[in-house]
């Protein structure tokens, strides 16, 4: 039997198996997780199977269902999928092992939960990686909002129902008010909503329509965070360490600007992008929301606060990569998704790791504590270098294509844009990672354990546990990887951007 | 016009079957005695007919806009009344529905309903011999007659078995109100018939054949008369607004299992489907400006007054005042989206309405009370109960994946090319609107337990279980496979498109 033309269709299966897996092992710790990294490993199998082909710049369809005489609900896997899929898969493992340091694995009906809503996202991010049409990309985007939500307010603290909240009204809201519109326009005017490399509308298309209905997608998908639209993602920190790091990283921002890479290559096309004018909009917006996002990032004490807004800039990052319209500029694009999510994440593990360990969630608390958590300190250097895009790791190597991407546009304000806005993720990283490694650290609170001991430190704060550290420094040693070996996945980005 | 006789389809005359044997177990049920016994007729008779209405769309035939099943024998001659009963693609779906519904309320009454079983049972069986005559009536006095003898089963249903304490005022008004449509909707007929009668090419023959009538419609005046008379009766019956009024307070004071009949099945805006569209095209061409204010006005109107509502029975009767709209604003723009997005909406609204009034039924007999101030935190006490709330939540937000989004997305469509922008937004609003009803899921279902009816409450019984199951997997399977459903139904709505769209340029010329 043919296993890849099976792939997408099964690599969407297996994660629902998983969640159905979960639930019914509710009562065997930690066979429940087990169960979901089981099935996060089978579906990287399955997405690694399509890469010979999505390589070579083919594709695998297969149809769930007609649905509607307009548009059918329908699967084709090609090279931007494949990444997004990929490393999906791939991060899904080590949260869920990370989740299990994090969280434990009491047998704890909101941990169920919490492992199963885990499962389902990624059958949603899996679906939207592979969705042939807008239809079926909106479908599974839908989905994956309402399957997260319960992820963010999983503490059931009435503060995690306020962000929870906003999260979803953020989500629906832009969802039903641009979103869905911008598909139906785009419906009438293109006659399809099936995307083709290169464009739907006809070569001919002109007028406010197309800008317009441009405009709601980039305000309708929520989920990239651009501006305006990005108040949602600080409210979401809420949630517990590992649930930001999947939505934060791996899952719902990537799909969001997955689904903005997938409108203007293959709903719009570049050509027509670039005859509407619509690149210099996006240009804009996107430089704004990354320099909003760097200076606020930059004010802030809260560590994934400042997580948060750093990820908004990122964000825009990418999606400015495409928007230089030159082949440099979306290769920096596509790898900065792989190497974002790579690098923020180890940041999100690392904080994590630092609040379990010493409880501290403050970039203020951060003093010296490099020597009492050396890995978890490295783990967050890697992480920081990468997001500031200094080498040898693999956030310099996007910015580099990025950087490259700009001059050969010529697009001069976007390159003064990418230096200002390194310069001020260097300022606020560099100024953490220079107090955890060069200050005394914190004396412990009066009465707290070695208080008054006269100890410089205090001995309760110490390295994590092996759960916590090994997913963290797996993820590092992957953003130092491609770092250093680009090349690795460079010829499947060079397709998927292509 | 040709017809596919039942004779030649299944063998035996199968609507007939279909619409009399409730009536059957009916009369089975004034012998018995004991409330085992009552039921398990009561359930097998519906149980029947259920089965008889799938056979029926399994051996229905898709991509002709032939009647199908059909039985004709004369009846009163004289003044031109034959029993003709068949279904197309217009109203197979229909005859299911309802029979899905009836079951369910037999089912969900196993522990609403505690006084006077055997009667309760006997007037939900008269409902559904009077409801499956409308779907399946093709000849209009035949159709005026099984309309009006649904009237006597739902006053019953309210007055007596309702839950609130103005039950009797809120019956009483619904008959009232259905009394005035009635009248209208006579005068409409007999003024169609007689128009008919007296045209060259009919030969002075009296016919209320709808068959007969659609061949060749009167002119535009006597079909602008017509318009109004049944425009008139059916608005009363969806209800649109502002002829509403009965409906909140149907809903409110009368039982669980009247509310979802009331509200799962649309049949004022299935009137509009089955015959003003074809008896009277261009009247409809040339006054749907006005259904689409009224509905888009409707839309509107429920959306918000909705928003208000704390309690879930009342929020419940304005948002179906407000899917009603939607549904008239999806026949108003004339084209197959819109069309075949009202009927989408209709067969979905029988199962999304219809679960939301069960999850408050069943609310109402643990807690006592549909409001949120009593609630709060029930998913920890009856986690089924909360799944099946949130299924059916997000039904009613037409989320995609559920059964709500096809005929939204279709409605949408077909307004935006007709209408444009207004239209768009008032589909729009709906889905914002009904966000409410996920906002009430969370308010009701999660969050701290604040009563201690709510922490003793117990989760779905093994009936209440059943119907859960089937109505979610309903709502969910045809969220992702619409095509199935709309399959049925799309060779008739092209042809009544095409009817329409000859009006249309009819019009134009002149």
């Amino acid at each position: 039997m043919d296993v890849t033309g099976l792939a997408p269709l099964l690599a969407l299966l297996v994660p629902l198996l998983g969640a159905a897996g979960v639930v019914l092992l509710r009562h065997r710790t930690p066979a429940r997780e087990l169960c979901g990294i089981v099935a996060g490993i089978v579906q990287f199998g399955l997405v690694a199977t399509l890469v010979p082909t999505v390589r070579e710049g083919g594709t695998v369809s297969f149809t769930l269902s007609a649905f509607l005489p307009e548009a059918s609900i329908a699967l084709r896997a090609d090279a931007l999928g494949v990444v997004l899929a990929g490393t999906a898969a791939v991060l899904w493992v080590l949260t869920t092992l990370y989740a299990m340091g994090y969280l434990g694995t009491a047998r704890d009906p909101a941990l169920t939960r919490f492992h199963a809503c885990f499962c389902l996202t990624m059958a949603a991010t899996v679906g939207v990686a592979f969705a042939a049409n807008l239809l079926t990309l909106f479908l599974f985007y839908e989905a994956l909002t309402f399957i997260t939500y319960p992820l963010v307010t999983h503490t059931g603290t009435p503060e995690a129902a306020r962000g929870g909240r906003r999260y979803l009204v953020y989500q629906l809201g832009a969802g039903i008010a641009f979103l869905l519109p911008a598909i139906v326009l785009t419906y009438l005017e293109a006659g399809t909503l099936d995307f083709v490399r290169g464009g739907s509308f006809g070569p001919d298309t002109g007028g406010a329509l197309p800008v317009i209905i441009y405009v709601f997608f980039l305000l309708g998908i929520a989920k990239a965070a651009l501006m305006p639209m990005h108040g949602w993602l600080p409210a979401a920190m809420v949630a517990p360490v590992p649930v930001s790091a999947l939505l934060h990283a791996v899952a719902v921002v990537n799909v969001g600007v997955f689904s903005l890479l997938r409108v203007a290559l293959d709903v719009y096309g570049l050509e027509l992008v670039d005859t509407l004018g619509l690149d210099v909009l996006t240009l804009v917006i996107t430089s704004i929301t990354i320099l909003i996002a760097s200076i606020h990032a930059l004010r802030l004490d809260d560590l994934k606060g400042i997580l948060a807004y750093s990820t908004i800039g990122q964000l825009s990052y990418m999606i400015l990569g495409m928007a230089l319209l030159s082949p440099a500029g979306r290769t920096g694009a596509v790898l900065h998704l792989v190497g974002h999510s790579f690098s923020k994440i180890t940041l999100f593990f690392a904080v994590g790791s630092l609040y379990v360990g010493s409880h501290r969630a403050l970039a203020s608390e951060l003093r010296g504590i490099g020597r009492q958590m050396p890995w978890t300190t490295a783990a967050f250097a890697i992480g920081a270098l990468s997001i500031i895009g200094l080498p040898p790791t693999v956030g310099f190597i996007a910015k580099y294509f990025l950087f490259v991407g700009a001059v050969e546009a010529r697009q001069w304000p976007v390159l003064a844009v990418l230096s200002v806005s390194t310069l001020l993720a260097a300022g606020y990283y560099l100024r953490m990672l220079r107090s955890a490694l060069f200050d005394s650290p914190l004396a412990a609170p009066e009465g707290g354990v070695g208080g008054g001991s006269g100890l410089m430190y205090a001995p309760a704060v110490g390295e994590s546990r092996a759960l916590l550290l090994v997913p963290m420094l797996v993820t590092a040693a992957v953003t130092l990887l491609l770092g250093v070996a680009p090349g690795l996945i460079l010829d499947l980005i060079r397709v998927a951007s292509g | 016009m040709n017809e596919l006789s039942a004779d030649a389809q299944v063998g035996f005359p199968i609507l007939s079957t279909i619409v009399f044997l409730p009536v059957v177990t009916m009369v089975a049920l004034a012998f018995l005695r004991g409330d085992r016994a009552l039921r398990g007729v009561a359930l097998s008779g519906a149980l029947v007919v259920l089965g008889l209405s799938l056979l029926l769309v399994l051996r229905f035939e898709k991509g002709t806009t032939d009647f199908q099943f059909a039985e004709q024998r004369p009846w009163v001659e004289t003044i031109g009344l034959s029993y003709h009963l068949a279904v197309d693609g217009v109203s197979v779906l229909f005859v299911p529905l309802t029979a899905l519904l009836i079951v369910l309320v037999m089912l969900s009454s196993w522990s609403a309903v505690r006084h006077h079983i055997k009667a309760y049972l006997m007037a939900v069986l008269a409902f559904e011999t009077a409801a499956m005559g409308v779907f399946t009536a093709v000849d209009l006095i035949l159709f005026f007659v099984f309309w009006e003898l649904m009237l006597i089963p739902t006053y019953v249903l309210i007055r007596v078995w309702g839950d609130g304490p103005q039950r009797g005022r809120a019956a009483q008004r619904y008959v009232l109100s259905m009394l005035m449509g009635s009248a209208a909707l006579l005068a409409g007929f007999i003024l169609l018939g007689v128009s008919h009668q007296s045209a060259p090419g009919s030969g002075g023959v009296l016919s209320f054949d709808l068959t007969v009538l659609m061949e060749s419609p009167p002119s535009l005046e006597t079909q602008t008369a017509v318009f109004f008379l049944l425009a008139f009766a059916f608005a009363l019956k969806a209800p649109l607004f502002p002829f509403h009024a009965w409906m909140p307070s149907a809903l409110l004071e009368g039982s669980i299992g009247m509310a979802v009949l009331l509200a799962g099945l649309k049949m004022g805006v299935f009137g509009f489907l089955r015959l003003v569209l074809p008896l009277v095209p261009d009247a409809f061409a040339a006054w749907s400006w006005l259904i689409a204010l009224l509905g888009g006005a409707a839309v509107i109107y429920g959306a918000f007054l909705a928003l208000v509502q704390s309690d879930l029975r009342r929020l419940l009767a304005f948002a179906s005042v407000s899917h009603v709209g939607l549904a008239m604003l999806g026949l108003s723009s004339l084209n197959a989206q819109g069309l075949q997005g009202a009927l989408f909406l209709l067969v979905n609204l029988g199962l999304v309405s219809t679960a939301l009034l069960l999850v408050a039924g069943f609310v109402q007999q643990r807690i006592g009370s549909t409001d949120l101030a009593a609630l709060g935190g029930m998913a920890q006490r009856t986690p089924a109960l909360a799944m099946f709330a949130m299924i059916a939540s997000l039904g009613a937000v037409a989320v995609p994946g559920t059964s709500g989004f096809p005929g939204e997305f279709l409605i949408l469509l077909g307004a935006f090319r007709a209408h444009g922008w207004p239209a768009a937004i008032a589909v729009l609003t709906v889905i914002f609107a009904a966000a409410f009803v996920l906002v009430f899921y969370e308010r009701a279902f999660h969050g701290r337990i604040r009563s201690s009816v709510v922490q003793s409450a117990p989760d779905l019984r093994r009936s209440e279980t059943v119907i859960a199951c089937v109505v979610g997997i309903a709502i969910v399977g045809f969220g992702f496979f619409p095509s199935g459903l709309l399959s049925y139904s799309s060779a008739s709505v092209d042809d009544l498109v095409s009817r329409l769209a000859t009006s249309i340029t009819v019009m134009a010329e002149k």
